[in-house]
């Protein structure tokens, strides 16, 4: 019970001291909104590509194709090839008339163009499509393959999604760096709001200390002030984060530019994202106000 | 019983100078001591060292029963609740009326709203004051507010009670006032009465036991003493 009255009478004299210096908690509230959203877009931003990458991971395929002039035997013997490679998980073989089949199923335009095609003109190769197990040695896979008889390989998708990923792993370095700088600023911040609210009642603090409260009853009040100050904060940015992405999400149709690049289901996506950002602020607030207590609060 | 021994306490400042030279006493519980002397004689470090405001740099300070010298920071507040603290400038907060002066050093040690309502009443019925609970600070004069900040240093039952020059900023009569509180409860709590004073006439008129400090050294130490140069 006695803990509990503690705590009680620490939330309201940290509520109350927010309100009595405005000014300075409005520009600290401020300063974390402003984090907080950048943070917000960033971790939304960082998920998504995790999770899109690791989707065309799972899609990724090598694509052999063999050459017009191999003959049936030829084709056998990569086949051998190809099963014998560790890192292979599951190949099928298509015939170039499979393929044409296949891609006139796909679309009308190919149809047309492909039926005006005879069999040895095809532009179109005979193709074994082979999934890996580890796609993160793809490349060697692909390079041995590459190295058999007859044969000349793609891996598609690979390309594309390499420079996706750097490019939004570039993006996201620059993200982290203006946080931690915003982050920085409003530590600064925080520190002197409850600076002044220290200063604002020392009188206050001397007193209780000469009645015998103790180092925690004494600065509780003022770490629950930063915690309020960093909840506050947080407001803004978590109805930014639900309201934003799902409107963001709702535009798009669940897909970005294709139906390569999938995003994240709203739900529970934004709840966990909002539980993040508000558990941030409030951290961000508690290590403002705590390094305030300890530097300005002698005791 | 003593309830405060000080063995061989010597006090340096920082700033190189020595308040307190070699001090041996011991007071006894339920006593009204008087501690004397000029300015610069010590008294206000003899008080401080007493509530662990400054620490001794030699020897041992012990207050019922604490090493009051080796006591950590952290555990200051033990000592600060088994003692109340009057001061010159009574120390009140100009926002809270006189009910919630007094309460709020409860308030401050967690204790429940309805023993805080019960003591604090008690308190100020002590100090004379039980009308004046909902006034300010401010609407109340010098020796009214000296009163609620007496109320404040023994709402929680101390067994000491430490007073530095209470009434130096009260005219005569209204001393007088405030050394009737402060013997009434002497006598009717038994707290232990420790008060730093150079108001000779209230020294004369008490007949209490007067401990003499001059320039950091232990003069006098009498019973029923009076204020002799």
């Amino acid at each position: 019970m006695k803990p509990l009255r503690m705590l009680g009478r620490s939330v309201r004299d940290a509520i109350k001291s927010v309100i009595r210096n405005f000014s300075l908690s409005l520009a600290s509230i401020s300063c974390i909104t402003i984090t907080l959203i950048i943070v917000a877009v960033a971790i939304i931003a960082s998920f998504n590509v995790q999770n899109f990458t690791q989707e065309i991971e799972k899609d990724m395929t090598i694509v052999v194709f063999v050459d017009n002039d191999a003959k049936e035997e030829d084709v056998e013997v990569i086949e051998e090839e190809i099963k014998a490679i560790k890192n292979v998980d599951k190949y099928t073989y298509q015939t170039k008339q499979e393929v044409k089949a296949k891609m006139q199923e796909e679309s009308e335009v190919f149809k047309t163009v492909l039926d005006t095609w005879e069999d040895d003109e095809s532009p179109l190769k005979d193709t074994f499509q082979v999934k890996v197990k580890n796609v993160e040695k793809i490349r060697k896979t692909a390079e041995k393959i590459e190295n058999i008889d007859k044969v000349s390989t793609v891996r598609y998708g690979e390309g594309m999604v390499d420079k996706m990923v750097s490019a939004f792993s570039s993006v996201e370095k620059v993200t982290y760096g203006i946080v931690i700088a915003l982050v920085i600023v409003t530590v600064f911040l925080i520190i002197n709001t409850i600076k002044l609210t220290i200063s604002a009642r020392r009188r206050e603090i001397g007193i209780m200390r000469l009645v015998g409260a103790s180092n925690i009853t004494i600065k509780l009040p003022f770490i629950i002030e930063g915690m309020i100050l960093g909840l506050f904060g947080s407001i803004i940015p978590v109805l930014i984060t639900t309201y934003g992405y799902l409107a963001f999400y709702k535009h798009f149709d669940g897909y970005l530019y294709s139906r390569l690049i999938q995003l994240i289901l709203p739900e529970p996506f934004i709840y966990q994202t909002s539980l993040i950002v508000i558990g941030i602020g409030i951290l961000v607030g508690m290590i403002g106000s705590a390094s305030a207590v300890r530097r300005y609060l002698k005791i | 019983m003593d309830l405060i021994r000080v063995k061989n306490v010597e006090k340096k400042y920082k700033n190189g100078v020595t308040a307190i030279y070699d001090l041996n006493l011991a007071i006894e519980k339920g006593s009204f001591v008087f501690v004397i002397g000029g300015s610069g004689s010590g008294k206000s470090t003899f008080i401080k060292l007493l509530y662990r405001e400054e620490k001794p740099t030699k020897g041992q300070v012990i207050v019922g029963g604490l090493d009051v010298a080796k006591l950590k920071n952290k555990k200051v507040y033990k000592l600060r609740r088994k003692l109340g603290i009057v001061f010159q400038d009574y120390r009140l907060l100009p926002k809270l009326t006189v009910y919630e002066n007094v309460a709020f050093a409860l308030e401050c040690i967690g204790e429940k709203k309805d023993v805080i309502r019960i003591k604090v009443l008690k308190a100020l019925e002590d100090v004379g004051l039980k009308n004046k609970v909902h006034e300010y600070p401010d609407n109340l004069s010098g020796g009214e507010q000296q009163r609620v900040a007496i109320a404040r240093a023994i709402v929680n039952d101390p067994k000491l009670l430490l007073c530095d020059e209470p009434t130096g900023n009260l005219d005569p009569e209204k001393s007088l006032e405030i050394m009737k509180v402060l013997e009434s409860i002497n006598k009717s709590r038994g707290t232990t009465i420790i008060m730093a004073t150079h108001d000779k006439e209230i020294v004369n008129k008490m007949k209490k036991q007067v401990i003499t400090l001059k320039d950091g050294h232990l003069v006098k130490f009498k019973q029923k003493g009076t204020y002799a140069e």
